[in-house]
């Protein structure tokens, strides 16, 4: 794969200089991919170590088999624990039924207060791309920081706070009370990706649809929110990851009906007698859905962190 | 107003006075009926008179009511402009509501006695909750982790920079890397804790014990000594969030003109001369955002710390947060903690100010 390329970039193909320079060339690009790999390995092998060693026994683990069927034989021992096996899956379990609980308010934490983040956020981010405002003293830099500044708030100080409110309310252990304080945390940052998505849309295209007739809302809607879409989905996508494992306001606000798959996580992680392929399988089924999302939706993910980076 | 905006919109509004009576009585009345309640709540409380609420959430809906009333009067009163703060007034509502609010109520929690488990409930107690953080060892010693802490994000600034120079260049299968490099990220903190705090580096059967026995550490013990478990921590955050700052850094170097680095390299600037001379000064602005959004998600770090070691060996890893947490938690001394929380928030803020009025003034000349 290098011989072509190189006769076709290098323009002076004699000497000994070129050579030189070839060889050169070579040790680069092994330093390179040596690197790559070698992150790559960093990043991934804890990943397939959990996967892995959610179907390993007793034995295995004390070995130290790393690879399966060829030093051990993969057993579903793991997953059985959680009632996720095959033999398990038709069976009654009071721990996949735990599970599929935690994972289910998970699921609706993370999607709807993402989701609310996401309107929220955009409709303040287009206002402020778009109009001048004065609420009392502040003028629009100071409203769009205002919002950016709840990102340094951190959430050991809302705790408390939240937690004597949410009592108070009846909110505490409420699916809802973990939404609204998800969408807080979560919409500094969609405010700063959407901000950056609208100023990149020139306004003549709403002044267009307006000549056509159309209101700020109905020039919004129609020709600005299809344009602004890829923006919002990767906002949406990196709300949910943030709030998919959010752990700290969790374990403090939720005790039985709406906790969270980390706080299941965590609270078999303090227990000592534990075994390793319960909990490998545990974390690992914690992980495949956003490991899935990370694999499938990367570019969004990525357009959406680079958006406040470059400006 | 709308000579200042973006976008320029003719507007003819004709609102009759009957109209702009009507919006101020939507406020206004919604806020008499959150008053009434509000007032009636309180009287229960103070047991003047019982009207049967068991919960504050009456209040609550009142307040939802008037906070709608609020949006929908705009447009009313107002017309073409009411519509147009309808962009900005529900996010800004509910972001004062969520924070202000609580914040406020910190504050009073902050300066009383109150522990949980005891039963004489809430005392206000002025300043001896300053007092006793002004002795506490643990706390300033939990922020003096947090100094190392947020010094280890150079280093991972270096590495996140290398490996974005790296996925930048011409490689191949840079989407594979790209996915691969970026995955620690999506990872919950809670799960990786287990997954490398917990068994990775578990000193009998862990891969990375072993690894470590077979490049001749005799015991190896990742969580024994207080700067060794420093050290642990900081990489498995530093793990965790190097995609993080990569993934900016990369959008950086991408969006630098090509023409830029060619002329350079024409005029005879190669490696690191190059990178020192075009590539580094070009990427300051990028990398200052980078480093004070990861400074901020650092002073959040607790999740790792709290399911790892839970502050151990004596403090050693401790964070302000996880340190909070503990004190919430096995204690339930809430006043005390929350007086610690307020704390850092002041010193939080204090500080970031600084930092980023130092790299506004870095910037500004060159960029």
């Amino acid at each position: 794969m290098t011989g072509p390329e190189m006769t076709e970039t290098a323009i002076f193909k004699d000497g000994e200089t070129d050579r030189g320079f070839r060889a050169k060339w070579f040790a680069n690009r092994l330093v390179v991919y040596g690197v790559l790999i070698l992150w790559t390995i960093i990043c991934l092998f804890p990943i397939y170590w959990t996967i892995t060693t959610s179907f390993k026994m007793a034995p295995n683990v004390m070995q130290g088999n790393l690879v399966p069927w060829v030093d051990y034989q993969p057993k579903w021992l793991g997953w059985r624990s959680l009632g996720l096996s095959p033999d398990t899956i038709g069976a009654e379990s009071t721990v996949r039924d735990e599970f599929v609980k935690r994972f289910i308010n998970s699921s609706i934490a993370a999607l709807a207060s993402s989701t609310l983040a996401v309107i929220l956020g955009s409709l303040a981010a287009y206002g402020l791309s778009r109009f001048s405002y004065k609420f009392g003293y502040m003028k629009n830099d100071d409203i769009s920081f205002f919002f950016l500044s709840q990102l340094i708030l951190p959430p050991v100080v809302l705790a408390l706070p939240f937690l004597v409110l949410y009592k108070e309310l009846a909110l505490l252990d409420t699916r809802i009370g973990l939404i609204l304080l998800y969408t807080l945390t979560v919409l500094p940052i969609v405010s700063w990706i959407m901000r950056d998505q609208f100023a990149g849309i020139p306004t003549e295209l709403e002044e267009a649809a307006m000549v056509d007739g159309l209101g700020v809302w109905g020039a919004f809607f129609t020709i600005i929110l299809p344009i602004a879409l890829p923006g919002m989905v990767a906002a949406f996508i990196l709300s949910l990851v943030l709030t998919w494992n959010e752990y700290f306001f969790a374990a403090l606000l939720t005790s039985t009906y709406a906790n969270t798959l980390p706080v299941m996580v965590a609270s078999q992680t303090g227990s000592q007698g534990i075994s390793w392929w319960s909990m490998a399988a545990l974390s690992a089924a914690a992980i495949l859905p956003l490991v899935v999302i990370g694999v499938v939706l990367e570019r969004f993910i990525i357009k959406g962190m680079a958006a406040g980076a470059v400006k | 107003m709308s000579g200042n905006d973006q976008l320029h919109v003719v507007t003819s509004d004709d609102i009759s006075a009957g109209r702009i009576r009507f919006g101020k009585t939507l406020i206004w009345g919604s806020a008499a009926v959150l008053a009434l309640v509000a007032l009636a709540q309180v009287a229960q409380i103070m047991d003047w008179r019982d009207f049967g609420f068991s919960t504050w959430r009456p209040t609550l809906f009142a307040y939802s009511f008037w906070a709608i009333c609020l949006c929908w009067a705009q447009v009313v009163i107002r017309g073409e402009h009411g519509k147009r703060t309808l962009f900005v007034l529900p996010a800004a509502l509910f972001v004062v509501s969520l924070t202000v609010f609580p914040l406020l109520f910190g504050l009073v929690i902050a300066f009383s006695d109150w522990n949980l488990s005891s039963p004489d409930g809430r005392q206000l107690n002025g300043l001896a909750n300053l007092r006793q953080m002004w002795t506490d060892p643990f706390y300033w010693n939990a922020m003096g982790n947090m100094v190392w802490y947020t010094a280890a994000i150079i280093v991972e600034y270096a590495v996140a920079f290398g490996l974005a120079l790296l996925l930048a260049g011409q490689i191949r299968a840079r989407k594979f890397f790209r996915v691969a490099f970026l995955l620690p990220l999506m990872l919950s903190p809670v799960a990786v804790s287990w997954m490398i705090g917990k068994s990775m580096l578990e000193a009998r059967f862990g891969p990375l014990a072993r690894l470590a026995r077979l490049l001749g550490w005799e015991n190896p013990s990742f969580f024994g000594s207080p700067e060794v478990a420093k050290i642990t921590i900081m990489l498995m955050d530093a793990w965790t969030f190097i995609p993080f700052m990569m993934i900016m850094l990369l959008a950086g170097l991408q969006a630098i003109p090509k023409e830029l680095t060619e002329a350079s390299r024409v005029d005879g600037a190669t490696g690191w001369k190059s990178f020192w001379e075009v590539t580094f000064p070009l990427m300051l602005p990028v990398s200052i955002t980078a480093i004070l959004i990861r400074i901020i998600f650092k002073l959040k770090l607790a999740d790792i710390v709290i399911n790892v070691t839970s502050g151990g060996p004596g403090g050693a890893t401790d964070t302000v947060t996880s340190f909070i947490f503990r004190e919430y938690r096995d204690r339930s001394n809430v006043g005390y903690g929350t007086m610690l929380a307020m704390v850092y928030l002041v010193i939080i803020v204090i500080a970031m100010t600084i930092l980023m009025k130092l790299a506004a003034r870095w910037t500004a000349p060159r960029t």
